[in-house]
């Protein structure tokens, strides 16, 4: 994954400066549409898809009252994982950005929203709407891009502690909430110096996350399975379940947003001065679809529609689906790759690239039964050997 | 020039402590929502809940003005005649705040509060409540206020004088006040079919409850202070309540200043004078206390931030919503397509500052 700004053909090559301004003024024609056709038919369904999770989730946490029987386990399980999953992706990411303000309901407003995530509402709009939505997949700017903790890109120079990313990023999958929380409040950066440390505002947000993270895992894991009485166990290993499929799904949803094989990225410098019209362009260059029925949508938040959401984050997400046609076809006016496949399809190409990218350059692509033997004993000697014999094998390779 | 009459305050219920401890608990289980969003899916007219009505029935008075039955929630404090509640009604998927005359009975056996409200041309909220609200909805409220009441101390003799909707406060105060028995109403309407709740009316003064004088304007014209003088030959000796356009109420208040009766009379406006939305204006920050002037091109968070005010911001380009302040009274322009939004007193309209364009005289809670 070259910056798009190094690669031999850019897949913009073909843009006239006037062709990304008409681009523009279409995205911005087309986003107006939207505007001023929000209306109560949408405010029913965001109203709805609340209440339908709101009651999923008391069903759900009422079956796991008598979770000892194995049926209802089940059912309170599988209940309560996807209410989470709502919860996070269609209701709480979405209103989070502002996609229902224009409703001018004091209890579904961005300002007054809080979420079920370890990660506190006010700490991810920032992370997450200002920096990510801002500088989507500028090196440098946009942390989503995972630089901070996986090499995601070639030019990443290769270490052998790269080798674990794999099983990292599982690790990482499964505890996604914790991940985001530590992730907003920049933890790597802001450990790392006494200066920072003590920083008041930085301690005020910490504080912060772990007051939430406290009552987060106190519902979970002790007020539900106490009121389950001699259900404890069932309904806190039902509890913990829940919490790990919605990290994984969240995880598999976000990864396939930016990270599958082909989605450009941008150098810092690239995104000076830029226009309406670029800033569109990268964001249509820089994210990646997810095709699939309505309930895979709904349960990606849709996310699913990862471009539409990027052209327009705060248009409401029941809304892309309707647009996506004719996003796609400005894609193929102007010769731009749209990129959407199924779920299974993303989530292969996100995870085929964290593994070849934890192995040297090329060596996967290199790898042939034929040859496996002298490969390995190479990426042993890389791993083992200093930094100049790694340069010295990659040279030669 | 509206009196204020001292209100007695209900006091409100106190709310049991342990009741306060249960819910702290029952929070814990609910964190991070909080046990009446989910009570709110079945009961949201319980007591504790924001205060709530649901709309009972629509009871049409003219082709364009109806009476709408609201059972209001538990937390209802009960009214004042005269007074007036603002609600918050869902149009096209938009909350919007208005305030309407309660013109019900006290006490009604059925516990509901009634509004009447009448159409106005271009109006959102009051077409919609009048033409196309259905039984059963759900709408926000607010408790009752206004001082355009009686005072305790009876006035022995009232003149009354209304125009078109100005007619709903007025009608609260003769349901409820039977012992007023020396009364004049001195109406207008374009056309007798415009005379909201004609036939209780004619009723009323049939009975000799009322005089009744009736001014239908298409055909007899508006009525001056000077007229309505000389129609009411005792209108000195009598308490007065004007109610009306805001232009009929000016020349009121001026005619009775002259006469020195201007404390006999009490006004009730509906509508705050008219915003005048413009390119730019004076922007004011209620909280920090700066004041500045703004132009109609530049973003408010720009303009503020260049006057030293700390605003909160984000992506500034409109997209993320981190730099959201309640406007509480003014005009601003989306810079990005022209639109307008508005805000009265108490509204708090949420606006993104990187966005707007003061279009006229803004004050932001920050």
């Amino acid at each position: 994954m070259t910056v798009l700004q190094k690669k031999n053909e850019s897949p913009i090559a073909h843009l006239t400066a006037a062709d990304i301004e008409a681009i523009g003024r279409e995205l911005d024609a087309l986003r107006q549409e939207v505007v001023e056709s929000r209306g109560e038919s949408d405010a029913a369904y965001i109203r709805k898809v609340i209440a339908v999770q709101r009651k999923l989730e008391l069903g759900s946490r009422a079956a796991l009252l008598v979770s000892m029987f194995p049926p209802a386990w089940l059912v309170g399980t599988v209940g309560l994982s996807v209410a989470k999953i709502l919860e996070n992706m269609e209701i709480g990411h979405n209103i989070l950005h502002g996609q229902w303000d224009w409703m001018r309901d004091p209890k579904i407003h961005s300002t007054t929203w809080e979420w079920d995530m370890a990660s506190p509402a006010e700490q991810w709009k920032h992370s997450h709407n200002e920096l990510h939505h801002t500088y989507t997949n500028v090196i440098g700017k946009d942390n989503d891009l995972g630089y901070g903790i996986m090499r995601v890109d070639e030019d990443q120079r290769w270490h052998p502690l790269y080798l674990v990313q794999p099983l990292s990023n599982f690790v990482n999958a499964c505890l996604f909430e914790y991940g985001i929380a530590a992730y907003d409040l920049e933890l790597g950066k802001n450990l790392a110096s006494e200066r920072r440390r003590n920083d008041p505002a930085f301690r005020a947000r910490v504080k912060a996350v772990l007051r939430k993270i406290g009552k987060q895992a106190s519902k979970d894991y002790l007020v539900h399975p106490l009121l389950s009485g001699p259900s404890f166990l069932p309904t806190l290993a039902a509890n913990v379940t829940a919490n790990v499929v919605r990290n994984l799904w969240s995880h598999s949803v976000i990864m396939c947003g930016h990270f599958p094989e082909g989605v450009e990225t941008f150098e810092k410098k690239s995104i000076e001065g830029e226009t309406r019209g670029e800033w569109y362009v990268r964001q249509m260059l820089g994210s990646a679809n997810i095709s699939g029925s309505k309930a895979m949508h709904i349960m990606t938040g849709n996310l699913s529609h990862q471009v539409e959401h990027h052209l327009f984050p705060d248009l409401p997400s029941n809304r892309y689906a309707e647009i996506a046609p004719k996003v796609r076809d400005l894609f193929d006016r102007y010769g731009l790759r749209y990129h959407s496949a199924s779920l299974p399809r993303q989530v292969g190409s996100a995870w085929h690239k964290v593994f070849r990218l934890s192995l040297p350059n090329g060596w996967m692509a290199q790898t042939t039964p034929r040859n496996a033997p002298a490969q390995v004993v190479k990426l042993v000697r890389m791993t083992t050997g200093g930094a100049k014999a790694r340069r010295q094998l990659q040279a030669a390779a | 020039m509206t009196t204020t009459v001292p209100q007695p305050t209900p006091a409100r219920q106190p709310r049991p402590a342990l009741r306060d401890r249960v819910l702290k608990l029952v929070e814990l289980a609910t964190t991070p929502l909080l046990p009446t969003d989910y009570l709110d899916l079945v009961a949201p007219l319980r007591s504790g809940a924001a205060l709530r009505g649901r709309i009972e029935a629509v009871l049409p008075e003219t082709r364009d003005a109806a009476t709408l039955v609201i059972r209001p929630g538990r937390g209802w404090r009960g009214h004042t005649p005269g007074q007036y509640v603002r609600i918050g009604v869902d149009v096209d998927g938009v909350r919007q705040w208005r305030a309407y005359s309660l013109t019900s009975r006290l006490g009604r056996a059925d516990g509901c509060i009634a509004i009447t409200v009448k159409a106005i041309p271009g109006g959102t909220v009051s077409n919609h409540l009048v033409h196309r609200t259905a039984p059963g909805t759900v709408i926000q409220l607010d408790q009752a206020a206004g001082e355009f009441v009686l005072p305790t101390q009876r006035p022995a003799k009232a003149l009354f004088v209304t125009a078109g909707s100005g007619i709903t406060p007025v009608m609260g105060l003769l349901r409820n006040h039977p012992e007023l028995t020396d009364v004049v109403l001195v109406h207008s309407a374009p056309t007798p079919e415009d005379v909201v709740f004609a036939a209780e009316l004619w009723s009323l003064a049939a009975d000799g409850r009322i005089r009744l004088v009736e001014q239908h304007t298409d055909t007899a014209g508006l009525l001056d202070a000077a007229g309505i003088a000389a129609l009411v030959p005792d209108s000195a000796e009598r308490a007065t309540w004007a109610c009306g356009p805001v232009g009929m109420l000016e020349a009121i208040e001026e005619h009775w200043a002259a006469a020195g009766l201007a404390d006999r009379l009490y006004t009730e406006r509906f509508r705050p004078t008219v915003l005048v939305t413009g390119e730019g204006g004076t922007v004011s920050f209620a909280r920090s206390g700066t004041t500045l002037e703004a132009d109609g091109a530049t973003p408010i968070l720009d303009v503020a931030e260049e006057a030293g005010v700390l605003m909160p911001s984000g992506c500034r380009m409109g997209i993320c919503f981190g730099c959201v302040l309640p406007l509480r009274e003014g005009a601003v322009r989306d810079l990005r397509n022209g639109e307008i939004t508005t805000a009265a007193p108490g509204d708090g309209v949420l606006i993104q500052t990187c966005i707007s364009a003061a279009a006229g005289a803004c004050d932001i809670d920050h």
